[in-house]
């Protein structure tokens, strides 16, 4: 019974001639796992390694040097919400935001919530210095965030 | 000398400022034609001639580092743009991809016909994920426009593919991006050999910053001397200077009124930019020290601020360089030891781990800083600190990348600076009540 749908393995498989070999899928490969599954399990690793024609060990050295990407272990909930904690941010703040959110969600940073509806997280730099403190959401980076504007995405989500 | 007009940010506050139409509306890609009708040398030739260098961080001249290409080399020959942009307090080649995708494609394509790559990997970190969807439309207009494939007709063709990281710093090293596009884990290569002689998938690579590849599409549009009227020229007495010349971006961050990103010739002061651009230091506060580049360049202390920010200026007063230019502000009520712990705790997080004096270093580093925060310091953690400080880098030779000799820098910097108020706060077991008795 394979782990990977078949629409996942029709992506990746869509990658292969950007590049000059298969190995080089490997991250785009991983990331397509990882964003509809919530996690990278040992048997998605198997299947990745077969697609690529790699051995599983060679996609899991890649996929464990990067902290992105979660095992099956600790699955990410619905939603990844970074708070940076990088010095920009750190010196309006960041921290203190961070203390919120935990304190908030009930989770310490990299738990998810028990309803599984959010995966707290601390980031390094996210680039957004201009409006610290800054938090990302999934894919879209929220600026100038408050305690209160925190309170109000979460509830969003 | 005529008054400086802002090249690079010329149209990000335009609506739809990242559309193909407004982009040609505005002349764009009309200097990709211009080159398509030089030879590939003559296009290098103007690059080395301008004086670019690199905006990554290492300021290496530009044009210098195509001519390393093999002569007639069979191919593939690649470009891999740098878009990991990861240094804290950096944010400008974001800026730059959110607002004007087309200017940076238009410098892919005349660099990849100058250095002859058909094959563009664009490496950006995954956290910008709006660049990555501007730029994926950017992409597919121009594939639909015939700017990529077969460009504009001439027979030369060049594929852009968009490649996301996965949240590592050290990718932002031209070689540890390197094996990251290639699948494995961000470890970087010893150099030699460096990327153009064997790069990406060992085979002839340019890296290049997503800033100064915004640069050569107005350099070849303007020319040299257009390029050489702004900036620092090269110092006539040395000889190994290559000058400081053309428009930047600096950003400002941290302590101040108004955050943000600015273009202004190379060279301007941290002082002009924090009161004149970033409306002065918050809370009507004073700084006590200024980040000139990245926190990898260390601190400029409060007189050190008319220190010019072009590539020579930092060094001279004992930072690390130039680096991004991204200026962080750190106000007199805030205590130097907590920042060098937020530094240090970066590195030690971001180190890849291959080197023993970084991966170890980096982490003993932040754990004295976390000793002297809980109140347990003693006087000789900053005689420690800087011994294992001035033991990893390239610099003392110990490593195979720069990471800690940026990791290194802002303790080293801090400890020469500001040794009192480390002192204090270790005999205090505390924060000072009365910072601002460091900030002179």
């Amino acid at each position: 019974m394979s782990v990977l749908s078949e629409s996942i393995r029709e992506k990746i498989r869509a990658l292969f001639p950007n590049y000059p070999n298969k190995r080089a899928v490997t991250l785009p490969a991983l990331h397509l796992v990882h964003d509809e599954m919530r996690q990278v399990s040992i048997e998605a690793i198997r299947e990745i390694a077969q697609l690529l024609e790699l051995h599983p060990s060679e996609v899991h050295d890649t996929m464990t040097f990067y902290n992105f990407f979660k095992d099956e272990k600790h699955p990410l909930g619905k939603h990844r919400v970074w708070v940076c904690r990088s010095i920009a941010c750190a010196l309006r703040g960041g921290e203190e935001l961070l203390a919120h959110a935990c304190e908030k969600l009930h989770v310490g940073p990299g738990e998810t919530t028990k309803d599984g509806r959010i995966t707290l997280e601390f980031a390094e730099c996210l680039g957004a210095c201009e409006g610290a403190p800054c938090v990302l959401v999934d894919d879209n980076c929220h600026m100038n965030i408050t305690p209160e504007s925190f309170d109000e995405l979460s509830r969003t989500l | 000398m005529p008054a400086f007009e802002p090249v690079l940010l010329a149209r990000v506050n335009k609506p739809n400022s990242a559309a193909l139409e407004g982009y040609k509306a505005d002349g764009g890609y009309e200097t990709l034609k211009k080159a398509l009708g030089m030879s590939p040398g003559e296009v290098t030739d103007l690059v080395k001639n301008s004086g670019l260098r690199g905006r990554g961080g290492a300021g290496f001249p530009t044009g210098l580092k195509w001519t390393f290409l093999p002569k007639d080399h069979p191919g593939p020959v690649y470009l891999a743009i740098n878009a990991d942009e990861s240094e804290p307090g950096t944010f400008n080649n974001r800026i730059l991809m959110e607002y004007d995708p087309h200017q940076l494609i238009e410098g892919i394509a005349i660099a990849c016909y100058a250095i002859k790559s058909n094959r563009a990997y664009l490496y950006l970190r995954y956290e910008y994920g709006k660049s990555y969807r501007v730029l994926e439309k950017a992409i597919k207009e121009c594939y639909e426009a015939g700017i990529l494939g077969d460009v504009l007709g001439s027979g030369f063709k060049l594929d852009i593919v968009l490649h996301r990281g996965a949240g590592a710093y050290i990718c932002g090293e031209e070689t540890g991006l390197i094996e990251s596009l290639e699948g494995k884990r961000a470890w970087p290569r010893i150099k030699p050999p460096f990327p153009a002689i064997e790069g990406l998938f060992r085979k002839p690579t340019i890296v290049n910053n997503v800033e100064t590849l915004c640069c050569v599409t107005h350099i070849v549009n303007r020319g040299i001397d257009w390029f050489k009227s702004i900036g620092i020229p090269a110092d006539p007495n040395n000889p190994r200077d290559p000058g400081s010349y053309g428009p930047k971006l600096y950003t400002v961050a941290g302590h101040v009124n108004n955050p943000g990103c600015w273009e202004l010739p190379m060279g301007v002061t941290a002082r002009e930019l924090i009161d004149v651009h970033a409306g002065g230091v918050w809370k009507g506060r004073k700084a006590k020290a200024v980040v000139p580049g990245g926190i990898s360049m260390g601190f400029l202390s409060a007189d050190e601020l008319d220190t010019k920010l072009d590539f020579a200026g930092p060094g001279k007063v004992g930072c690390l360089g130039l680096g991004t230019a991204a200026v962080i502000v750190v106000d007199d009520q805030t205590s130097m030891v907590d920042v060098v712990y937020n530094c240090c705790r970066f590195f030690s997080h971001e180190s890849c781990g291959q080197c023993t004096p970084c991966r170890e270093g980096t982490a003993w580093m932040t754990k004295i800083l976390e000793r002297i925060r809980a109140g347990h310091g003693r006087l000789e953690d900053l005689d420690l600190l800087m011994e294992v400080a001035s033991s990893m880098g390239i610099i003392p030779g110990t490593t195979i990348c720069g990471l800690s000799d940026g990791a290194a820098w802002p303790v080293k910097n801090a400890l020469t600076k500001f040794r009192p108020e480390f002192e204090e706060y270790i005999k205090l077991g505390r924060k000072s009540v009365d910072p601002v008795h460091y900030a002179h």
